[in-house]
């Protein structure tokens, strides 16, 4: 029996064909007779569609168009509350809305075309920030512009504020952020009437996918077909958004009746796809004189642009997170996602968590400064302890023991002596050092009965070959999937790494296993594949052929001669949510998350005030995340969700104009190159989680939420500047750095 | 047919091979790549040479394939990711960072590790701040780069114990 | 790709005498193409209605770093990559090897030149500060023959210039200083690699006794050509660098530049940043 191979760093499972370039992500995919597609876009934020008009002296008739009259279905991007059409048709609601879709052989020509079809709206007024849109300027969706609030209550805050001894408030905003994952979206289709819809393309969630082509061609499910082919990072930004360049794709399949491959370039990626949902928080805290939280009340508001997409999900995260991992008596939040005419905002890592969190873990610096606490002791004397309950009442009963992370994270990043230290020697200086931190936590799979709903389900396989092959809708995006779920079945099995391979994430053979997000992928969708592993050895000694001890040989042995003498062999295993998760979803109370990931970062930063430049020297990332599965992958994953957030809180910064993002392209939407980045140093603590694969948790997004409030109360300790929003742009800082000088 | 009159021969040696084209003058060598020559490991992630994911070697420096216009190919000799090591085996660095996991959805990673490779080259053992320097046209959004600084330590050690035996 | 490729053209003209005797024929009507790393990127973005260009990167006669006595003659076609390799360069002109390092990444230093960068004529340009502060001088060349002009005189407004549509820049002459004297190069971009400058700033000084003797200021970013700042030159000639002087030098240097807002700075940001490099290079001259 070869060694435990959970917990190893066993190399990824497609590494060769990536450092090779054998890889074939979507572009790279060849087909007779291709078609390019292209899209034609709304110019214009909000308004009527007078008429589209194709001008210049093309060769019209060698083009297929379509428009929404094309559409044989339900003209609708299906997803929550199916309010985003698939192209517009009488009305716009954002720039860069999808009107007009044109193929050709020749991609020089149709982008020529793409420049020559003029689509003529009549404006309307538009609502393009958080604010307008609370204020109702212009009602631009609903009746009211609210695509979703959330109530939570715990307690009785109102009775606080009048026994507290500190009162502290505060207010804080996040930006847009864009994914930028490094291939574009991309799809290739095939369609007809007779054999229906299959695509293939850059993407997280095939089924998410398949959901969306059924009803916009009104075929049966078994007449669509969606294929994942490898994907060059998501983090969320091919969540949804592939939903709409497939349907594209398709629809130009359909009326040409020739594969049609739509690839985005880069500045259309960025202006007209999903981004974070930009965010303001309002924190009023009630604080005893011991330190002690008594009270929180918060508001917390989302811009989800022009439609609702995910954004109900997007401020639930938000919302459960808002008051931390830690103890409070008495918590009201209320929170709305509103919308504007702005291109629609979709999932990017953390979902919602980020934004939420950055207001907290600034704010309760405020709070620890206004009650005398430096901002560790304020976190030990309120930190959420096991058997305590959070903002939605759930009781936490995982080991958490965030007191010993802080205290760890201290030690690896000498804080304590660092703050002394930096106090002492920046006096003076030009270049100013400064180290803060964050403390939170994170909360894996879908929110209270949302893994429920979703039922889950992964099958097993044993082959001819006597090999096993996972069969899931989970996919590989970079952060691991492959090669953790075939060390879960190996380890499950006894065998090793090598005999294990994932099927295609592929529709038409591979069961909804629910979407690649929420860090759920290893905590659900792994816990599924050790108990289907569970079932396929259990059929395999039932059948006779295995038997209870055996070795990887007479394993593959048994597989061979199952599949000779029975036929196939496919075991599958369905999400059953543990019994103690009690969620209600009306009044929002109860076990919102099975588990938490639970983290303390510690940032240490240089802001040089000659430029008001800030680098970040040094990083400390400790969480305790469950079982590690492969501490490489693992490792990689905070490495990089860290650099993603230090972007979050330094560099990236959408410009808009009117509604449309200004800076669409790399060189003016700033990501950090080599030279940004110090190195990141990651730390686990396990404390394995009863329903997870061999004790394992999610951790795919708690980087992103702690990464930046850390870095900002670094900024705050090296120069005393108090700066509550993000990105923290130089000019911001030399504009305040200047007032507070005077 | 009028736009094929406008095409140009192009003759350009790549990872070795010796090839006749007729492509736009302007076309990107990128594309002649990826299209012409059905080698799809160089990327394009940009269309601006911001990224370095469509990085290959002309005449033995590394450039953005996706700026070089296809007339200025004309008798070079390019090298891409399919031709930095022979067939079937693997150059250090693409070892390394299979080791180190310095690849993760892997859409810039042939860039990256032309980029090392160039590194390496140029400078055969250097400190982290050259590593930095060296890479800082190739943006990763997935690693963090620290596990590919990580692969071009790795890779220079292993290269420098291969000099020595 | 967002422009119609089939509607370009880049001829390769087999000399320099080939290229010049193409320009004088229809002037204007075919442009200088090099190595592509502005141009290539103006055409993908759809930004590139000039169709017709010439290629420049195989000509010798534009190659070349030739150094003599009284100057280093940079042939225009000089890559970043070519500066940055340079020893003499190095060492008697190392504000132009800084700025060389800082653009791009090393893929965009293998292919970016000096010729093609002072006639792209960006405002923001990383280089051509430093060749202000260097005194450098072009030649330029056409059919009809040679001439050359100080390169503070070659910029006459945003992307507009001293340059005929029948002239090529031929080579960039580089005085080579008599006494050593203080350098001071500080490029502020977005990020530390592969950025577009904010604020550029190059300097150099002879200072004795704390007297400034001579000094060359200038900037990029900070107004619609890259900038030499005679004014502030004035305001420091002949003075002793303290607190009064480096202050007046301030206010000269605010009113003698123009920032903007735009997409990547803003004014206030450019102009306190400029201001506050001035006092930075002459504090640290004084050292």
């Amino acid at each position: 029996m070869p060694d435990r191979i959970v917990g190893q760093p066993v190399a990824r499972k497609e590494a060769r064909d990536k450092v090779t370039g054998r890889s074939r992500y979507v572009d790279d995919l060849e087909f007779p007779e291709l078609l390019h597609g292209a899209t034609v876009r709304s110019p214009c934020a909000r308004g009527r569609i007078r008429g589209v008009h194709f001008e210049g002296s093309l060769p019209w008739g060698e083009f297929t168009v379509v428009t929404a009259k094309d559409i044989p279905g339900k003209n609708c991007i299906t997803l929550i509350l199916d309010d985003q059409p698939c192209l517009a048709d009488t009305v716009v609601n954002h720039p860069e809305e999808a009107v007009v879709l044109l193929a050709h052989p020749d991609k020089y020509l149709l982008e020529e075309a793409r420049r020559s079809v003029r689509v003529d709206i009549e404006p309307l007024p538009a609502v393009f920030t958080l604010e307008e849109s609370l204020a109702q300027k212009e009602i631009v969706w609903g009746r009211d512009n609210i695509l979703k609030s959330i109530a939570v209550e715990k307690g009785n805050v109102d009775d606080v504020w009048a026994r507290a001894d500190f009162i502290i408030e505060g207010e804080y905003r996040t930006g847009a952020q864009e994914q930028l994952y490094i291939e574009p979206n991309g799809m290739v289709a095939v369609a007809n009437s007779t054999d229906g819809v299959t695509v293939w393309g850059s993407m997280q969630c095939p089924y998410y996918v398949h959901k969306a082509l059924v009803p916009l061609f009104g075929l049966p499910e078994n007449k669509v077909r969606v294929v994942q082919v490898e994907t060059g990072g998501g983090f969320g930004g091919k969540e949804e958004y592939p939903s709409m360049i497939a349907a594209h794709a398709a629809l130009l399949a359909w009326k040409s009746g020739k594969p049609v491959k739509i690839i985005y370039d880069r500045a259309e990626d960025m202006a007209a796809t999903t981004k974070r949902h930009p965010s303001r928080t309002r924190h009023r805290t009630a604080v005893s004189r011991e330190g002690k939280l008594l009270g929180m009340e918060i508001e917390f508001a989302l811009d989800g642009g022009a439609y609702a997409t995910l954004s109900a999900v997007v401020l639930s995260r938000g919302t459960i997170h808002a008051a931390g991992p830690y103890l409070c008596p008495n918590v009201r939040i209320r929170s709305r996602a509103l919308a504007t005419n702005t291109p629609p905002q979709g999932a990017f890592r953390g979902f919602g968590a980020p934004q939420s969190t950055f207001a907290l873990e600034r704010h309760l610096n405020k709070v620890a400064l206004a009650v005398g606490l430096t901002p560790g002791e304020f976190r030990r004397r309120n930190f959420l302890r096991e058997g305590q309950t959070t903002a939605t009442g759930q009781v936490i009963r995982e080991k958490v023991d965030m007191s010993r992370l802080l205290e760890r994270a201290f030690e690896l990043s000498e804080y304590s002596a660092k703050v002394k230290r930096f106090a002492e020697e920046n006096l003076g200086r030009r270049v100013k050092k400064g180290i803060g931190f964050a403390s939170f936590m994170h909360g894996a799979g879908f929110t209270g009965s949302g893994e429920k709903y979703l039922a889950s389900i992964v099958g097993v396989e044993a082959t001819r070959e006597g090999r096993v092959k996972i069969l899931t809708a989970s996919t590989e995006i970079g952060q691991g999937t492959n090669t953790i779920l075939c060390q879960i079945a190996a380890d499950t099995l006894g065998l090793d790494c090598g005999r294990v391979e994932m099927a295609p994430a592929d529709t038409a053979t591979v069961p909804n296993s629910g979407p690649t997000v929420a860090s759920r992928t290893c905590m659900i969708v792994g816990k599924l594949v050790e108990s289907a592993a569970r079932a396929l050895k259990q059929a395999l000694v039932g059948s006779g052929l295995l038997p209870a001890q055996y070795s990887p040989e007479e394993f593959a042995q048994a597989c061979t001669r199952y599949v000779e003498k029975h036929g196939a062999l496919k075991t599958f295993s369905q999400y059953q949510q543990p019994p103690e998760i009690q969620w209600d979803e009306e009044n929002y109370k109860g076990d919102a998350y099975g588990a938490y990931g639970w983290a303390v970062y510690v940032a240490e930063v240089s802001v040089d005030t000659l430029t008001c430049e800030v680098r970040v020297d040094d990083f400390v990332a400790v969480q305790e995340v469950g079982t590690v599965i492969n501490p490489v992958l693992a490792s990689g994953q905070i490495e990089g969700g860290v650099a993603q957030a230090i972007g979050f809180a330094l560099y990236e910064n959408v410009v808009w104009h009117e509604g449309r993002m200004a800076n669409s392209q790399m060189t003016n939407y700033i990501i950090p190159t080599s030279m940004d980045v110090p190195r990141i140093r990651v730390y686990f603590e396990e404390v394995p989680y009863a329903y997870g694969p061999a004790g394992a948790k999610g951790l795919g997004e708690l980087p992103m939420d702690g990464t930046a409030p850390a870095i900002v109360n670094a900024i705050e300790n090296a120069t005393g500047i108090i700066i509550d929003q993000i990105p923290v742009l130089p000019e911001q800082l030399m504009e305040l750095l200047k007032v507070s000088r005077a | 047919m009028l736009d094929e009159a406008r095409k140009v021969d192009v003759a350009c040696k790549v990872n070795g091979r010796d090839h006749s084209i007729r492509v736009y003058p302007m076309a990107r060598l990128l594309d002649v790549l990826r299209e012409e020559l059905h080698l799809t490991g160089a990327k394009e992630g940009c269309g601006e040479g911001e990224c370095g994911a469509c990085s290959v070697f002309l005449n033995g420096q590394l450039v953005n394939s996706c700026l070089i216009p296809a007339a200025q190919a004309h008798n070079a000799e390019i090298t891409t990711i399919e031709g930095i090591a022979p067939a079937e085996s693997l150059h250090a660095v693409q070892q390394a960072f299979i080791e180190a996991g310095g690849s993760q959805c892997g859409i810039c990673t042939p860039g990256m590790i032309m980029a090392a490779v160039n590194l390496l080259e140029r400078v055969p053992q250097p400190n982290e701040e050259d590593v930095r320097v060296g890479l800082a046209g190739n943006l990763c959004r997935c690693t963090g780069y620290t596990k590919i600084f990580e692969a071009v330590v790795r890779a220079c050690r292993q290269m420098r114990e291969q000099v020595r035996a | 790709m967002r422009s119609y490729l089939p509607d370009y053209e880049l001829v390769t003209p087999a000399s320099l005498s080939e290229a010049l005797a193409l320009m004088d024929r229809e002037p204007g009507a075919w442009k200088p193409f090099a190595g592509g790393t502005d141009l290539m990127v103006l055409l993908e973005a759809g930004k590139l209605p000039h169709k017709m260009f010439f290629s420049l990167w195989h000509l010798p006669e534009l190659r070349g770093i030739r150094v003599a006595s009284e100057a280093v003659t940079l042939g225009s076609l000089t890559t970043y990559t070519e500066v940055l390799g340079h020893p003499l360069l190095q060492q008697e002109f190392p504000l132009l090897c800084q700025a060389a390092g800082e653009t791009g990444g090393v893929a965009t230093q293998n292919r970016g030149t000096l010729g093609g960068n002072i006639a792209n004529a960006s405002p923001a340009a990383d280089s051509p500060p430093a060749l202000l502060a260097y005194d450098a001088e072009l030649e330029l060349v056409s059919a009809a023959g040679s001439r050359r002009i100080p390169y503070h005189e070659f910029h006459t407004g945003y992307k507009q210039m001293r340059l005929a549509p029948d002239e090529l820049i031929r080579s960039i002459h580089l005085p080579r200083a008599r006494p050593p004297r203080a350098h001071y190069y500080r490029k502020v971009g977005t990020r530390r690699a592969q950025a577009i400058s904010k604020v550029v700033f190059a300097g150099t000084a002879r200072v004795e006794a704390g007297v400034v003797r001579d000094v060359r200021v200038a900037l990029g970013s900070v107004a619609p050509t890259v900038l030499r700042c005679f004014d502030t030159e004035a305001a420091l000639l002949g003075k002793k660098i303290d607190a009064v002087t480096i202050a007046d030098a301030q206010a000269a240097l605010a009113a003698e530049i123009a920032p903007i807002d735009d997409i990547r700075s803003t004014m206030n940001y450019r102009r306190h940043v400029s201001l506050n490099l001035l006092g930075d290079f002459l504090q640290s001259s004084l050292a």
